[in-house]
């Protein structure tokens, strides 16, 4: 089966690598460069993940996030984390706010590709 | 009756009460002796002979006025929760002995105000006792049918032995223990004893005289109300006996609190608190008892004896005249047992406040201090045993001497306005903290002064002189000072008179003195801990703020003197353990203090335990007096209050001022913190983007398309140049904003600089298409550091050209001559900034929130720098807000 991924970042040379590889596993990929683009690709797409940055202007990944939570024919997409930010306390910030995994940066492509799998599974 | 077969009946009589004295001694603790019934009926010691012979002469010869004496009583009943109960804790906490103790403790332990309590209550109740005699001895002559014979002779006298037997009964049990603060048990269950036979005797001849002397109530009534000035008998009279009843009620109101014996059996004497509220209904109802027949019993005898009989003995003249001599024994018996106990109780009390407050603080403490402990014991139990018997002798001689003159009930009343005297310091000091030592020691002799001058003088001259010119003209003659009607008050009666006059100066007295002159720190102290008895523990032992130097050996061998070695020992283990010191503390402490002379206090006083205890403590009076001043004037004297609260606004100011800069440093370290975090993002990020291309690199080598992987290649050369410009940027910006970065200022053109900046970013700029436009072409030589300048510039230029749009895209640059200043402008006709983002532009890693392109390759340090280069130049930069297209920076240089 072939999954719909959001990767949602401001950087575009992460982005590019991301996007590489996920369409090398046979991801269907889509690209947002802030929370607000995603919003709007996530409703006309419903992607099955969201793969989110947290630090990005207009709407950031917390607001991002909460949007999507609360929209119901979204109920089924898995949203995770991939941020820079990795104080303890962000880390328990994003879990509650509902991110089913919380990624960290700089990261290794392989290990991201194989956490989500390991998520879709 | 024979003569002897009545001295056997009191012997036998006695004997029993010693047993049920020496019974409930023996037993101290059982639930026979310690119930509030016994208390109540401990409380009866108050109807003495007075009640039970004087009152009916009262009836007989004025009607009711026989009652205020225990209307009094019924009316303080209520009030005994408020404020017996208070005094009761009060003295149990301090080992209170006596009122004169209560007294003095509470104005500072004021050794001459306990003495002259213990006067005054001297006075008071050596006529009373005298009374009592007086009561045994008519009584006596009466049953005994010797009526003709009077003795000359002392030795003659039965009065006499009765007198001694009673001295003896009141030694042996009023004096088993040198802590007088100790219960005694068996002189109380006695009188408990006695107040059951009082009463009971009492309704037998009630019942008797009324229902088989006559027929009932109604026929006594019937057979009165013919003679001639039955009505008066009957009913007040006017206002006059109104006032009469009022000062009556107040005076017996006062008695039942002060009355030596009435505070021996409610105060020193309770067991609990508890048993006052059955106590408050059960007394009252004991007096009404005692009161039912009282004018029957007169009325029957008036009928009986018209004016020919004492009126006070009808009880015994009635049976008597009917040759029922059994029914008189019992009558003779009941009043016997009211003698008894008041005598027993009164000696007692008043041999303690004898022995504590007058004797051993006057003269014995200092003989005390070298003696043994043993003889010490000894010593202050033999002080009380010949006071005991010293005041029975003199109260003796007092009935030879005045009271046969004077009825049961004139001698009564003369008692109770002189231990009236006390009621002032004693009530109000009680709820009035401002009540001093002086104000009470003023007030007591002033108004027992006015007492002497109204009441004892006038009968007293009379008894010698047999005169009464002196209550007629008054002193030299004049009018205004006739002892009876002073200042021409004429219409009460010469007790109510005394009592009215002898009380408002008294009061007066008191108020005036206590307001113009504050006690000293002690007495404030005291002051304090009784007006507000329920923090009384905490602030006993808070309330000395003491700073003297004391040995817990020296106090201890004060204490063996007084206790015994054994009892001291154990006091101190028990005090070291309740506050947890250490059992071989050198150093004695204020509670250490405070608690011994409690401990002594029983013995000897609270006034002598005081200078027993100062006696080995080094005091250093001034700094403590100066604590204590400090203390409560900060809570009395508004001055101080002002200044205090002058002292705590500046505190308050300053601690809002500390909490300020606090608040600055938490803001700061929060910046430094933010700061450390946003580089620490701002590098991972080209990390992250080179990490992720060059994984991709080496695992897919072999698939990855030509172009792909020469864009992954060029995306690492550029996050490793934003990399590097990052780090030198995060290196300027810290040298710049710690002040360690020098300027190499020289002296140059302007515009060659300038033009040196817009060459660096015109290829950049050229790439986009945006035209660079330098308007001014004058030079201008000014100071500067040409590379940090370069360096503005480089930064506003691309700043612009990130925000134009390509192709349309101008950057203009322009300057002019300003005050003193060269004003140089970079102007770009791209998007703006939006209004509320300009104030926050040059902070650092301030990036708009607004910005909608693809990331810039800002640092977002290059505004911050600029800034602080421009500042360290002591120029100024800004955004300027009138443009309303495209964004103009300014920033100007100092020209000197």
């Amino acid at each position: 089966m072939m999954y719909k991924i959001l990767i949602v970042d401001d950087e575009p040379n992460i982005v590019m690598s991301l996007e590489y590889a996920f369409k090398k596993k046979g991801f269907e990929v889509f690209i947002a460069r802030d929370g607000s683009e995603a919003l709007e690709i996530v409703k006309s797409h419903i992607p099955d993940i969201v793969l989110l940055d947290i630090m990005m202007p207009n709407v950031d990944g917390y607001q991002t996030l909460k949007q999507i939570k609360s929209t119901k024919k979204l109920e089924a997409t898995k949203v995770v984390f991939l941020t820079a930010k990795n104080k303890a306390s962000d880390i328990e910030k994003g879990l509650e706010l509902g991110a089913d995994k919380y990624l960290i940066k700089p990261f290794s492509v392989k290990k991201i590709v194989s956490e989500i799998l390991e998520l879709m599974a | 009756m024979n003569n002897y077969v009545l001295i056997v009946i009191i012997v036998v009589y006695l004997a029993v009460l010693f047993y049920i004295a020496f019974l409930a001694e023996k037993k101290k603790k059982s639930k026979w002796v310690n119930n509030p019934y016994v208390y109540t009926l401990s409380l009866a010691v108050y109807c003495s002979a007075w009640t039970y012979y004087g009152s009916i002469g009262i009836a007989a010869n004025s009607g009711i006025d026989f009652l205020p004496i225990y209307l009094g009583p019924v009316i303080a009943a209520p009030l005994w929760i408020l404020v017996l109960r208070k005094v009761i804790r009060i003295s149990n906490q301090n080992k209170i002995s006596s009122i004169a103790d209560f007294i003095s403790l509470r104005y500072g332990n004021n050794r001459f105000l306990g003495a002259l309590v213990t006067l005054v209550c001297l006075f008071g109740t050596i006529p009373y006792i005298s009374l009592q005699l007086k009561a045994v001895s008519e009584t006596f002559e009466i049953i005994s049918d010797n009526t003709g014979y009077i003795s000359t002779n002392i030795l003659d006298d039965s009065t006499f032995y009765v007198a001694l037997l009673l001295a003896i009964f009141a030694t042996f049990f009023g004096t088993q223990n040198a802590d007088a603060s100790e219960k005694h048990t068996g002189i109380i269950a006695s009188v408990a004893f006695e107040s059951v036979l009082k009463l009971v005797f009492f309704l037998i001849i009630g019942v008797y005289i009324t229902f088989y002397l006559f027929d009932g109530s109604t026929d006594i009534y019937n057979q009165i109300s013919t003679i001639d000035n039955f009505k008066e008998l009957t009913s007040l009279s006017g206002l006059e006996d109104g006032f009469n009843w009022f000062f009556m009620i107040s005076l017996s109101f006062i008695a039942i609190f002060l009355l030596p014996r009435q505070f021996q059996v409610s105060v020193l004497e309770n067991n609990r608190e508890k048993y006052l509220k059955k106590a408050i209904w059960l007394f009252p109802l004991y007096l009404l008892l005692f009161n039912v027949f009282v004018i029957f019993i007169a009325w029957a005898g008036k009928i009986t004896f018209g004016d020919s009989a004492n009126a006070e003995y009808y009880t015994l003249l009635l049976p008597l005249e009917k040759g029922h001599s059994f029914l008189a024994t019992l009558v003779f018996l009941g009043g016997f047992s009211a003698v008894i106990s008041m005598v027993v109780v009164s000696t007692l009390a008043l041999s303690i406040m004898v022995s504590n407050n007058l004797i051993i603080p006057y003269g014995f403490l200092d003989k005390f201090i070298k003696n043994q402990p043993e003889r010490n014991a000894k010593y202050i139990k033999n002080i009380r045993r010949i006071s005991i018997f010293s005041i029975i002798i003199v109260a003796y001689f007092f009935y030879v001497s005045f009271s046969r003159e004077l009825s049961l009930y004139a001698i009564g009343l003369i008692s109770f306005v002189i231990i009236a005297q006390l009621a002032p310091s004693f009530f109000i000091g009680l709820f009035w903290n401002r009540g001093s030592s002086k104000g009470a020691v003023i007030g007591i002799i002033v108004g027992f002064c006015i007492t002497v001058y109204t009441l004892i003088l006038p009968f007293t001259i009379a008894a010698y002189t047999g005169t009464d010119d002196f209550i007629q003209y008054g002193l030299g003659r004049i009018t205004v000072l006739k002892p009876y009607a002073l200042f021409g008050i004429d219409f009460l009666s010469p007790p109510a008179h005394a009592f009215f006059w002898s009380i408002l100066f008294n009061l007066l007295s008191y108020l005036v003195f206590s307001i113009i002159s504050k006690g000293n720190y002690r007495e404030r102290n005291y002051a304090e801990m009784f007006v507000d008895s329920k923090n009384f523990k905490a602030l006993q032992d808070s309330a000395l703020v003491w700073k003297g130097e004391a040995y817990v050996a020296d106090i201890k061998n004060v204490l063996v003197r007084f206790l015994g070695e054994k009892e001291a020992t154990r006091a101190l283990k028990l005090f070291f353990t309740k506050y947890r010191l250490s059992l071989d503390t050198q150093l004695a402490d204020a509670r250490l203090i405070n608690f011994s002379e409690k401990l002594l206090t029983g013995s000897i006083g609270s006034a002598s335990a005081k200078i027993l205890i100062a006696s080995v403590v080094k005091e250093e009076e001034i700094s403590l007096v100066e604590v204590i001043r400090m203390l409560e004037e900060s809570k009395e004297n508004i001055v101080s209050n002002k200044i205090l609260l002058e002292k705590s606004d500046e505190l308050s100011q300053l601690s809002s001022k500390l909490k300020d800069a606090n608040q600055e440093l938490v803001v700061k370290d929060k910046q430094k913190d933010e700061f450390l975090d946003t580089v620490a993002h701002e590098l991972k990020t080209p990390i992250t983007g080179i990490r992720a291309a060059t994984e991709l690199l080496m695992d897919d080598e072999d698939d990855m398309p030509k172009e792909i992987k020469k864009q992954f290649l060029t995306n690492i050369l550029q996050d490793s140049d934003r990399l590097g410009r990052l780090i030198n940027n995060i290196l300027d910006f810290e040298k710049l904003e710690t002040g360690r970065l020098s300027l190499d200022m020289r002296y140059l053109d302007i515009q060659k600089t300038i033009k040196k900046g817009v060459a660096n970013m015109q290829h950049i700029a050229a790439k986009k298409g945006i035209t660079i436009l330098v308007k001014n072409v004058h030079c201008f030589k000014m100071n500067y550091d040409e590379d940090r300048i370069l360096q503005v510039f480089t930064n506003l230029i691309s700043n612009a050209i990130k925000f134009c749009e390509p192709v349309s895209g101008l950057i203009e640059i322009d300057y002019k001559l300003g005050n003193e200043v060269l004003e140089i402008s970079v102007r770009d006709n791209g998007k703006g900034i939006p209004a509320e983002d300009i104030e926050y532009v040059f902070d650092k890693f301030y990036q708009s929130q607004h910005q909608n392109t693809i990331k810039p390759e800002g640092s977002g340090l290059g505004l911050a720098i600029t800034k602080q280069i421009i500042e360290k130049h002591k120029g100024k930069i800004w955004a300027d807000k009138k443009i309303k297209t495209g964004t103009k920076f300014v920033f100007t240089l100092p020209i000197s």
